[in-house]
């Protein structure tokens, strides 16, 4: 691979290597207050299908220690956008140290609040304006259980906006680093925002669970208490290695479960959501 | 006759949360999350030998039972030998 970046978020470090600069250029921009460690856990490759598709319509295929099969290629506009995606395959598939939960975290006063549901309920949004509150971003997208302590670790990656939630995080943090907009991507209209330089400077420090948020965004404000065992069941639908991780990983659980109240929210807009999750916090 | 037993209690680990336990099974590496009266017939059954209408009676000692019906037991029991958390002697 021609450019390379190295590339340490929260207890995960990265190598990526990529056939054009492009990419490579967009990540040491916004990640340059991010440590480089030398010695990688995982490997993501950003290369061209073809020897001519690195120059004609160039498109990148995402690839690594692990890859899925007959992944579709993005436009090489969309390059930052393919290198995040390599970065979350290979946590997704190879991550075996950490019980990995698909989940946003936000942290204060040592207590992490973990918020997990589909694609669309808001984690991501929810963890960008609480960030902008004073919360300590841990992460949009994965959050890290050890085994061994029940510690909560962040994974503080860019914070991927998506489609309306671009303008909302725009308004609340007309002072933040934001990417460039990546329109027409899979997902819709993506743009990433810099994690605050309090959530880079503290991603080492794991957190204590404190409370399991289940939110749903386009409803009437709700909320109910979840029950351990449903919990435990949408977590594990959450978790890409639960399976992998095997009695590790169900110690890890049902001590999440069982030590941390959970709480279904449904909020009908953002300022609504915020407000229910500091209630709850 | 047909007896059964749980799986050895060393390839079982069994958690109750709230009104559903986790019974997570080491030869598979599966977790089951079981309702009533699965635990209790784990639990009834342990390590000794019975047959349907033994662990019925056992489970009646202890339980107030509204439809004691052996048919129905013992097509749990064969559930739970598929799932290898109980054993077919």
């Amino acid at each position: 691979m021609r450019h390379v970046a190295h590339l340490g978020i929260g207890p995960v470090g990265f190598r990526i290597g990529s056939d054009w600069r492009g990419p490579i250029a967009q990540l040491e921009t916004l990640y340059r207050d991010y440590p480089k460690p030398s010695i990688p856990d995982f490997s993501v490759h950003l290369f061209a299908a073809r020897p001519w598709r690195k120059y004609l319509r160039p498109s990148v295929m995402i690839g690594g220690d692990y890859t899925i099969p007959d992944a579709a290629p993005l436009p090489l506009a969309q390059g930052l956008l393919a290198a995040e995606m390599g970065m979350n395959l290979q946590m997704a598939l190879a991550q075996r140290r950490y019980l990995l939960l698909h989940a946003s975290a936000v942290e204060r006063d040592g207590k992490a609040v973990l918020m997990t549901g589909i694609s669309g309920a808001g984690k991501s949004t929810l963890a960008a304006l609480l960030m902008a509150r004073g919360w300590r971003l841990m992460g949009d997208e994965f959050v890290l259980i050890d085994p061994a302590t029940g510690l909560a670790h962040g994974f503080p990656r860019l914070i991927s906006l998506k489609n309306q939630a671009i303008a909302v995080a725009q308004a609340a943090m007309p002072e933040g680093r934001f990417g460039p907009l990546l329109p027409g991507t899979p997902k819709g209209d993506i743009r990433h925002l810099v994690p605050d330089a309090r959530a880079i400077r503290a991603m080492a420090e794991p957190a204590q669970p404190a409370l399991l948020l289940f939110p749903r965004f386009g409803f009437d404000a709700a909320e109910r208490p979840v029950p351990p065992s449903e919990a435990f069941v949408r977590l594990t639908q959450s978790s890409t290695n639960y399976v992998h991780l095997a009695e590790r990983g169900f110690d890890a659980l049902t001590r999440l479960v069982q030590s941390v109240p959970a709480r279904a929210i449904d909020y009908p807009d953002t300022d609504s959501g915020i407000a229910l999750v500091e209630a709850l916090a | 006759m047909t007896s059964y037993r749980a799986a050895g209690p060393e390839t079982l680990r069994i958690i109750p949360l709230d009104a559903l336990t986790l019974v997570y099974h080491r030869a598979s590496g599966i977790t089951h999350v079981v309702d009533a009266p699965v635990p209790e017939m784990l639990e009834a059954l342990g390590r000794d030998d019975l047959s349907v209408d033994q662990l019925l009676a056992r489970l009646s000692e202890r339980y107030d039972l509204l439809d004691a019906d052996p048919a129905a037991l013992a097509i749990r029991l064969d559930e739970l030998v598929e799932a290898g958390l109980v054993e077919r002697l």
